[in-house]
């Protein structure tokens, strides 16, 4: 088994909190599809110990992302860097340290549970011996420990979701690849796979995940990149991301049929922005009490008002124009 | 020291086979046994003794039949194994994929793929041989050499079909396949009866298949009967068949599940 890059052994302190250990290095990395340019020059890093997360709509290239990193795809130009090695040349020392979560569940059906975990270990060459607890130990992470002897293709979803994060933690990996974790699970799957990578957060583990959705992101990531057809458009952790790009709260208006279009303009100035949707008007603003007095003041009287505060499909809506979930 | 990683995947195919491996068995021991009762012994009872020896060099029907039937055999396990379980990994249940994200590439893929091929056709082709012996059909020397052709066949149609299923993106070539390939190899490649009774025109075809090929060697090995091209030429063609085969299915396995 290929040790770990040991800081401790390979650098003095000070070099090493100046290099603070990237794990991931991609600069100008992009994929193309004969003429069909999937990612189109993506810069980023992925530290140790952190959760990083690749946010964006259908086809925004998030994937193919991941499948370069998981040398699982040829890159098309740029540079990567995994682990330390280069995908294209060292890929079988590569994925020997990988945990991959693919978007399909890419399950043996007609196995039982317990030996989909038993064959994939089999494939890092891990002893039967050392699979044994191992097992055991992944089956009670994934809380799949009474159906253990049970054929995979009547599992739920969550449970299916659930046993292949298990298989891709098999390895123990030092770097985890999630597709799209929880797509299509319901809310209390959704909540128990995020407990679950909370505690392998917890335990050390670095995770990249895809997802479309921002709740997700921002429960799990520590920084996170937006991708939109097949650019970076936006990077930072999810707090920074709505501190810089939107202001603290939204103040959602709605107004009777018809009216609304004759009163934006006189929205002007009450706000930092507004953003007039087809079915209600979005006002951006530090202080949505403030805003909300201003309106009444103009004599303004819509129909419904929401306040939230700011979320990642704000500054998604912002610099895309569009939102997340096509 | 690491096993290789062609090894890691004949052991996955091992746990998934221990599921069916009881079924399995048996189809292979009542097989041969119908068809050598049937086509053997009930059909061959039709053939009489003289004109098995004038015209099919054997000194019974049962004789000539079971060592073509035993090559004919492993070319169906092998067009099995090479289909449908591929599709399903490649297409349905992705498991292709999932295996290729660890430190298994496409070669350790293949080759253990190729590899567990090769130990199922020498199973099945063993069990044939233990009827074959029961039937007296073959004698216990020739025994262990009819497994040359036997597994070889299997290998040169594996090699070839595992390359097709790789291109496919739907069952329907594959039940062509069986419909306009594999069941016409099988009734006219010499199994049942020689080719030389064939039309002229439809002779050169079967000299192309991987079954009259192994058909001819077997039967030599059985029965003595002279073989049309030396036999390292009949075996040649069935290790260069396999060897394009197998190179193209890493080919196109590459292309569709590492884009
Ligand atoms: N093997 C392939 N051949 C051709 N085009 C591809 C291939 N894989 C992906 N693409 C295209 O590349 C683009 C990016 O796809 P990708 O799967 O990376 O998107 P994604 O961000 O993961 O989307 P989703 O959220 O739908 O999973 C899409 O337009 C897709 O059609
Ligand atoms: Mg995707």
């Amino acid at each position: 088994m290929q040790p770990k890059f040991d800081r401790e052994r390979h650098c003095s302190p000070v070099v090493c909190s100046l290099v603070a250990a990237a794990l991931v290095t991609a600069k100008g990395l992009t994929k193309h599809f004969d003429d069909f340019v999937a990612v189109d020059g993506v810069d980023f890093e992925v530290r140790e110990g952190e959760v990083f997360g690749f946010l964006g709509p259908n086809g925004a290239g998030k994937s193919s992302t991941m499948r370069m990193i998981g040398s699982v795809s040829p890159v098309t130009a740029g540079t990567l860097r995994v682990l330390g090695f280069d995908p294209s040349t060292e890929g079988r020392l590569l994925r020997a340290r990988l945990g991959v979560v693919p978007q399909e569940d890419s399950l043996d059906l007609e196995l039982t549970v317990e030996e989909n975990l038993l064959i994939y270990g089999r494939y890092f060459d891990i002893s039967r011996k050392d699979l044994a607890p191992r097992i055991d130990e992944l089956l009670e992470f994934a809380q799949l420990t009474d159906r253990r002897k049970d054929r995979t293709e009547p599992l739920s979803g969550g449970m299916k979701r659930r046993l292949t994060i298990a298989r891709g933690l098999i390895n123990r990996p030092d770097l985890l690849l999630l597709d799209e974790p929880t797509t299509g699970l319901d809310p209390q799957a959704r909540h128990i796979l995020w407990d679950r990578l909370y505690r392998l957060k917890q335990d050390g583990v670095t995770q990249i995940l895809t997802t479309h959705y921002m709740d997700e992101a921002e429960q799990l990531c520590d920084r996170l990149v937006i991708m939109d057809r097949g650019k970076i458009v936006a990077e930072g952790s999810p707090s920074g991301l709505i501190a810089e790009h939107a202001p603290r709260e939204v103040l959602e208006l709605r107004f009777p049929v018809g009216v609304q279009d004759g009163v934006v303009e006189q929205l002007e100035g009450v706000a930092t922005r507004y953003e007039a949707l087809a079915d209600r008007v979005l006002l951006y603003t530090d202080d949505a009490d403030a805003s909300m007095r201003a309106i009444t003041e103009r004599g303004l009287a819509p129909e419904q008002t929401m306040i939230r505060r700011s979320t990642l499909e704000d500054v998604f809506l912002k610099l895309t124009g569009r939102t997340l979930v096509d | 020291m690491a096993t290789p990683v062609a090894l890691r995947v004949v052991e996955a195919n091992f746990i998934s086979y221990r599921r069916v491996w009881k079924g399995s068995a048996v189809t292979s021991f009542v097989n041969p046994i119908l068809y050598l009762a049937a086509m053997g012994l009930g059909l061959g009872s039709l053939v009489d003794d003289t004109a098995a020896a004038t015209t099919l060099g054997a000194d019974s029907y049962l004789e000539f039949l079971a060592p073509g039937m035993l090559v004919a055999t492993t070319m169906i396990t092998a067009t099995f194994e090479s289909s449908w379980p591929m599709l399903a990994a490649i297409k349905w249940t992705k498991t292709y994929e999932a295996t290729l994200a660890t430190p298994v590439g496409v070669s350790g893929l293949i080759g253990g793929h190729f590899i567990w091929i090769a130990m199922r056709l020498l199973a099945v082709s063993t069990v044939f041989v233990v009827v074959m012996l029961a039937f007296g059909a073959a004698s216990a020397g020739d025994a262990i050499v009819l497994l040359i052709p036997a597994v070889l066949v299997g290998l040169a149609i594996a090699g070839p079909v595992s390359a097709f299923t790789a291109g496919r993106e739907s069952e329907q070539g594959i039940v062509l396949l069986f419909r306009f390939g594999i069941t016409p190899m099988f009734l006219f490649s010499g199994t049942f009866f020689p080719i030389s009774q064939l039309p002229d025109l439809i002779q050169p075809l079967a000299y192309l298949t991987p079954l009259w090929h192994g058909v001819e060697v077997a039967r030599r090995m059985a029965i003595g009967t002279a073989t049309t091209l030396p036999i390292w030429q009949h075996l040649g063609y069935l290790i260069v068949l396999f060897a394009v085969g197998a190179w193209l299915t890493g080919r196109y396995l590459a292309r569709r599940i590492l884009p």
